[in-house]
């Protein structure tokens, strides 16, 4: 099978944004495991989605070439992730506003 | 939303760039199925997690945070060896990008292996949910169910690792005999970087309580 790699490689995510992405993932994970270590109660859960949440769109954006893809594909990538904010954020709104 | 500027009329009209469009839009929708059966999960855990706040912290303490983060780590890392698969096989470098594919393989082989030791912590521990299961202070509820969710969660997930990990090795293998495309590898890479994300989401969710 013989392609033609200029029509159909459109990939344009660098090596060098490709390692700056796994260093600043690596150096998440190391911060998330800090954080979980200072004890703040309520604010521990914030700050550990919030981490994981960055992590993701990194992997999402970068590894995942969102960054260089068109407009109908970032809108199926976003569709589960939405839907499931929808899900969990009307169920917890649910349990939060019981007696 | 607008639509992207490098497409030309020309490049519409294209089968190669066609056949890449439907081939991300197909595996991006697959993806989201997969977004919403883990989402569920995370769900019941939110609503667990709101109802015995004490007991997951409590139960949480029983997993081992080191070999959680080197997980996590062996993960992040397999996921940066795919990225590099990827565009070896996008410059048509069918050798190295084996190679990297098969790096991320065994990268996955170390995580199930750390896995597996670590449920095998479990089970010696007596922290697996059924008949068999007990812990101290007895009588606190909601602990059970933690380990419950740990246990299908991460389940869950390592299928999905072992899927990919197989998913990944063939793709390897069948680029390298040109048996399949750079685009090939390219879609499998996603859903082994989908993986990654899970896990992402699970380490601090279950280890770091």
């Amino acid at each position: 099978m013989a392609e033609t790699t200029t029509t159909n490689s459109r990939s344009t995510v660098s090596r060098t944004t490709y390692l700056l992405t796994g260093v600043a993932l690596l150096a998440l994970l190391g911060l998330t495991v800090l954080a979980a270590e200072w004890k703040l109660g309520t604010w521990s859960v914030v700050i550990a989605l919030a981490i994981a949440g960055t992590k993701a769109l990194l992997i999402l954006v970068f590894f995942m070439h969102l960054k260089v893809s068109d407009g109908l594909v970032r809108l199926a990538a976003a569709t589960g992730f939405v839907w499931l904010a929808i899900l969990i954020g009307l169920t917890l709104a649910d349990y939060a506003s019981r007696g | 939303m607008s639509v992207s500027a490098s497409h030309s009329r020309a490049d519409a009209l294209d089968p190669a760039v066609r056949r890449r469009q439907a081939a991300s839009l197909g595996m991006w929708l697959f993806l989201a199925t997969e977004v919403l059966l883990f989402g569920g999960l995370f769900g019941t855990y939110a609503v667990y997690r709101h109802l015995f706040p004490e007991a997951f912290a409590l139960a949480s303490g029983h997993l081992d945070e080191l070999l959680g983060g080197i997980n996590t780590a062996v993960l992040l890392v397999s996921s940066y060896t795919m990225a590099l698969g990827v565009a070896a096989a996008e410059e048509d470098r069918r050798s190295l990008s084996r190679w990297l594919m098969l790096a991320t393989v065994l990268l996955g082989a170390l995580f199930l292996g750390i896995k597996g030791y670590e449920y095998h912590h479990k089970a010696v521990e007596h922290l697996v949910p059924g008949p068999g299961f007990s812990f101290e202070p007895a009588g606190t509820e909601g602990v059970e169910m933690f380990f419950l969710l740990y246990f299908v969660m991460t389940g869950l997930h390592a299928l999905h690792v072992i899927i990919g990990m197989s998913a990944v090795a063939v793709a390897a293998v069948r680029f390298r005999r040109r048996k399949c495309d750079a685009l090939t590898v390219e879609i499998t890479g996603l859903y082994w970087h989908l993986v990654d994300i899970v896990w992402v989401f699970l380490f601090p969710l279950l280890y770091l309580v």
